[in-house]
């Protein structure tokens, strides 16, 4: 995902969507991104899940105001409806993803 | 009691990844509970002194380390301990989520950069606040940013920081920097670095973001000045945040964990390990040496509260008393 897909993908998405704000030069974000990928595969089709370059999206990054990474935005209608700053692990994102499908 | 687990180990750097490596390899049922993976260990752009690796990084180290933890099946929960108690033999391990239980507890959550303890640091942490300049440095490019402390890691977060943000004001809150002269004398000719002294942050204002700080002179506290920015970069050193075990443990004056020499604290059942207790130097293989030490005495501990002797293999056969078994006679 990037800026010029992001309202397409996750604004006007018809699933809640979970976007994982990362860096490639973050070490929290290398650990959490396995994480995210579990998150996914666990998930299914109930929700999605997308990746964000904070470097290659800075329009989003700013917009949501991304200041600290990894940042994990749930989106629902077009809404950020929960976010989480710092390392997540598998359990915590599974059941706030439960709480809004 | 299925949610019941023979220990938990409060931390995920190199001293509480041993600590789980070792206890999974002795069968006990384990739970990591920590805020972050690596620590301060996965920081360092290069470790040096890892015996059997000339060089690797502090990420890629402690990457490792996890690698291994979760080969072994370990179990890790991403939130932050609140108290531990104890309720008859075990301990009730208190999160911001759960309430967890546990025969046994290791305590290796090292240090944490030292809080300014200043109005909106807490809410706008995450939010403009931050504690790592090389984690978070990035995402504040062309923009204006505050950071406080004197020392060694302030100084270099500033030159780090001028290459990325618009300003820098670096501010020392006594009359001088005490990080290395040469150090000092190179951020200073960095132009859009502006040290000052005698400056301490009062307050950090913003509606859901840094907006300003309210900065007052430390010679005349009611001289103040705000300046808008939007970041505040944190370097006022580590401290071992402990203020949730007065009462639970004995601290030194430091807040570091008292331990003796097999990682006990004052209360049995409870270990400590790495620089979140008083050992005197904070390397990561010492935090890995005693998160094993830790873990390999939780487990003469756990084994000795169920079968009421320790086995042989750990010194002398001995009753959780203490005194000497004949084990012909304990079957």
């Amino acid at each position: 995902m990037d800026d010029s897909n992001f309202e397409s993908e996750v604004l006007k998405s018809d699933k809640p969507i979970l976007v994982d704000f990362f860096a490639t030069w973050c070490g929290p974000c290398r650990m959490q991104g396995p994480i995210v990928e579990e998150v996914a595969v666990e998930i299914g089709d109930k929700a999605k899940v997308g990746k964000m370059d904070v470097d290659a999206c800075p329009q989003t990054s700013q917009k949501f105001e991304v200041m600290s990474i990894p940042t994990i935005i749930i989106f629902k209608g077009g809404q950020a409806v929960k976010t989480f700053v710092g390392l997540q692990d598998k359990q915590s994102l599974i059941d706030e993803i439960n709480k809004v499908i | 009691m299925d949610n019941l687990y023979d220990v938990i180990i409060v931390g995920a750097g190199p001293a509480g990844l041993t600590s789980a490596i070792y206890c999974a390899r002795r069968q006990m049922k384990t739970l990591i509970v920590a805020k972050s993976l690596g620590g301060q260990a996965a920081l360092a752009n290069d470790v040096e002194n890892w015996p059997g690796i000339e060089n690797i990084s502090g990420f890629e180290l402690m990457n490792n380390f996890k690698l291994q933890a979760d080969k072994l099946g370990l179990e890790f929960n991403f939130n932050e301990v609140l108290n531990i108690t104890k309720s008859g033999d075990n301990f009730v391990v208190k999160t911001n989520k759960d309430e967890l239980q546990a025969k046994s507890a290791i305590l290796s959550f090292g240090l944490t950069p030292r809080d300014l303890g200043v109005p909106g640091e807490a809410e706008l942490k995450g939010r403009g606040v931050t504690y790592c300049a090389i984690c978070d440095g990035p995402l504040y490019k062309g923009k204006v940013v505050a950071v406080v402390g004197a020392g060694n890691s302030a100084l270099e977060s500033a030159e780090y920081m001028s290459k990325l943000a618009k300003q820098v004001y670096l501010l020392s809150n006594s009359d001088k920097f005490t990080a290395d002269p040469v150090l000092v004398e190179d951020v200073q000719k960095i132009s859009n670095v502006e040290l000052t002294c005698f400056s301490k942050i009062k307050e950090i204002k913003g509606v859901g973001k840094v907006e300003s700080i309210v900065l007052a002179d430390t010679r005349d506290e009611e001289k103040t000045k705000e300046i808008k920015l939007d970041g505040v970069f944190v370097e006022a050193g580590h401290q071992a945040k402990t203020g949730w075990l007065k009462g639970t443990v004995d601290l030194n004056d430091k807040g570091e964990i008292i331990t003796n020499r097999d990682c006990e604290t004052s209360e049995a059942g409870i270990f400590g390990a790495g620089d979140c207790t008083d050992t005197t130097y904070k390397q990561i293989v010492i935090a890995a040496g005693e998160g094993a030490k830790a873990a390999l005495q939780a487990y003469k501990y756990v084994v000795a509260k169920s079968s009421g002797y320790i086995k042989p293999d750990w010194g002398k056969c001995k009753t959780v008393q203490g005194e000497d078994v004949n084990l012909n006679m304990v079957k």
